[in-house]
């Protein structure tokens, strides 16, 4: 086990390095000038010069990219350039806000399109399956653009349910007041591509030997699909969840502006729109570290969940 | 089928099957409408002055009729007053004798006034451009950039994933790091960082797109050539001396272009829906151009006035185009891979 954790580890390395240097040559080669960009419209060229030499940017491009490392593994990016705030304490700080509608999205997706899958899988082939599916292939191809649009001026604006956009700084009023109704539409455009995925990962199961094997010896069916099914079913669904993680430290781009969260995603996109490069090259290699981490979690937990997959 | 009959070849035969069901018709036919409007629009032919100012501000569509309430009511119309010069006033005027040379002069710029009308089709938005224009030229250019970026992120990714399917090794090694680190950053993060770095503009979203998006037709098309480089008709083709370029695209590429098809149509879907969250954000097409995701950025003030005529044509026409391109993509997968399991 130890020796596969190792040699995971050891194994991405060159994909690390391989993000960062993707990362600097994006930023740093084809980026354009960031001293023409920071100087602002009527720039000096003594200014420019002079924010050249601050951003270490005279210097050959194998010391830049020297620095770019250092800065990864300090967790140090310096300030952000638009306004000038650390990089590192933007991140901690709206990471949380993030987290506060995600996680929460992600586990009531879970647990309802599990519910819902097992419950479709045991009627599997009938009006309900084909209706529930249908349904699902519908709710798929509407843009998550819509739901928003119309999620927010109708439940919010017009019925008045929700507040129709806002977020504060007390935990258990956003959860309480802010959150559900992003939440609530992330809920609707998720819940049907997962509840799809898992009653194809259910319906597999149900049709293999073992499970008529359990039938054949008189368990019943709901012993067959809790204990037999679900659990060989269970590793996809964990596969799928956790891959899951390291986007919802971004959230969603789309909810967090037009609901005007502050989190992760609305500092991104608004990073993009102000050309502030160190916030992105920050968030950008910090998830795909994250990413990189959770999938080798996904292998480990493979083996916790089937003991029969060997790691090799 | 009949013993005498002789078996129809690949592509014929997936034609029929995709022909034989009735959804599968119909899709195409509905993509065929789009695809002939888009193309009348990027050809000028239709919709051509949607920037045109053709009605009043949240003009009313047509079949809401004259009565349906509207901000600027019927008496707000302005008209010019039209002075009346008389001989007394032309005593006092000091530019009465220059009167007649002005009017001539001015004939020469006379354009005659559009009056800005009151309904149209699909009603107006904010600045009085028609409904019905804006989306189907927002339609051209939303599809035109799906379908480019498609192209561009299908090309690379059959290109690497052939090269790194086909030769392996060390070049294999290379492709398959290049692919890693692609797939290690969440995908639209890495569209916005993509995005940061190019700026704006039609030709940059397809190209951020394209750049970004080919992984998955990589991964797909390198295992298929790892399949079909040890087959015999290979090893036939090898014998007589094919080189290796020729092998890979003349030999190996027609028997994996089914797939490649499949790719490019998915995708198409898959970059149009993106494309439309990246103009949203702002931070797609421009804002002096038009797409579908421009307009829905545009109606939630209008919303809040009660305008929902840009919403519900954006969304019906979207969802229709979204929806027959998945529905055609799954059917095509089909009838082109019938043994590939359904999603």
């Amino acid at each position: 086990m130890s020796t596969y954790l190792l040699r995971r580890i050891w194994q991405m390395i060159p994909t690390l390095a391989g993000v960062m240097l993707l990362v600097f040559f994006l930023f740093n080669v084809f980026g354009g000038d960031p001293a023409a960009i920071l100087a602002g419209k009527v720039a000096s060229k003594e200014k420019i010069d002079a924010i050249r030499e601050q951003l270490g940017l005279n210097a050959p491009i194998w010391v830049q990219l020297w620095i770019f490392v250092k800065q990864v593994f300090t967790f140090d990016f310096g300030a952000s350039w638009s306004t000038n705030e650390a990089v590192s304490a933007i991140i901690l700080q709206k990471a949380p806000v993030s987290l506060t509608v995600m996680l929460q999205v992600w586990l009531l997706d879970a647990i309802v399109a599990v519910t819902l899958a097992v419950a479709v899988a045991y009627k599997r082939g009938s009006f309900t399956d084909r209706a529930v599916m249908g349904i699902c292939t519908a709710a798929m191809s509407i843009s998550l653009l819509l739901y928003v649009v119309v999620g927010q001026w109708l439940l919010a604006y017009k019925l008045e349910w929700f507040p129709v956009l806002g977020w504060s700084d007390d935990f258990w009023t956003n959860v309480s007041t802010y959150a559900p109704l992003p939440i609530l539409l992330l809920l609707f455009v998720s819940i049907a591509p997962s509840l799809r995925l898992y009653r194809s990962f259910v319906v597999e199961e149900t049709g293999q030997d073992y499970a008529r094997t359990a039938r054949a010896k008189g368990a019943t069916e709901h012993r067959v699909m809790f204990v037999h099914v679900l659990r060989n079913a269970a590793v996809p669904i964990v596969t799928n969840l956790a891959l899951a993680l390291p986007g919802l430290f971004v959230g969603s781009f789309l909810i967090e502006m037009v609901f005007s969260i502050p989190g992760l995603g609305k500092e991104i996109v608004n990073a993009v729109q102000r050309s502030d490069f160190p916030v992105i090259k920050a968030i950008t290699v910090y998830l795909a570290m994250f990413a990189m981490a959770v999938n080798l979690l996904v292998d480990v937990l493979y083996k916790r969940l089937d003991p029969r997959v060997e790691l090799k | 089928m009949t013993q005498q009959q002789a078996s129809y070849g690949f592509w014929r035969a997936a034609g029929k099957r995709l022909w034989a069901d009735k959804l599968a018709r119909f899709c195409m036919a509905v993509l065929v409408v789009y695809f002939l409007v888009a193309g009348a629009a990027g050809m000028g032919w239709v919709a051509k002055d949607w920037n045109e100012e053709v009605g009043v501000s949240y003009a009313n569509p047509s079949f809401l009729g004259d009565d349906y309430p509207n901000p600027q009511g019927k008496n707000s119309i302005i008209s010019q007053d039209v002075l009346v010069v008389d001989e007394k006033q032309k005593a006092v005027d000091p530019l009465a004798p220059y009167y007649e040379e002005i009017e001539k002069n001015a004939a020469a710029y006379e354009k005659a006034e559009v009056k800005p009308s009151w309904t149209l089709l699909l009603g107006g938005d904010k600045w009085g451009r028609d409904v019905f224009d804006k989306v189907i030229k927002a339609g051209q250019v939303s599809i035109s950039i799906g379908l480019a970026s498609a192209l561009l992120a299908v090309f690379i990714g059959t290109v690497l994933g052939a090269l790194g399917g086909y030769f392996g090794g060390k070049l294999g090694d290379l492709l398959e790091w290049f692919y890693n680190i692609f797939t290690s950053v969440p995908y639209i993060l890495l569209v916005l960082a993509f995005a940061a770095v190019f700026g704006k503009g039609v030709s940059t979203v397809i190209l951020v797109l394209g750049f970004v998006g080919w992984t998955g037709t990589y991964r797909l098309i390198r295992a298929e050539y790892i399949k079909q480089r040890g087959r015999d008709y290979v090893m036939a083709a090898n014998a007589i001396g094919a080189s290796h370029g020729r092998k890979m695209f003349v030999h190996i590429l027609p028997n994996v272009s089914h797939l490649i098809l499949v790719q490019l149509s998915q995708l198409v879907v898959d970059f149009i829906k993106a494309e439309v969250i990246l103009s949203f954000l702002g931070l797609g097409v421009p804002t002096d151009s038009v797409s579908w995701g421009i307009m829905i950025n545009e109606v939630m003030p209008e919303l809040v006035l009660g305008k929902w005529w840009q919403l519900a044509t954006v969304a019906v026409v979207m969802s229709t185009f979204v929806v027959s391109f998945g529905l055609f993509t799954d059917l095509l997968r089909d009838a082109l891979d019938p043994k590939a399991s359904r999603r």
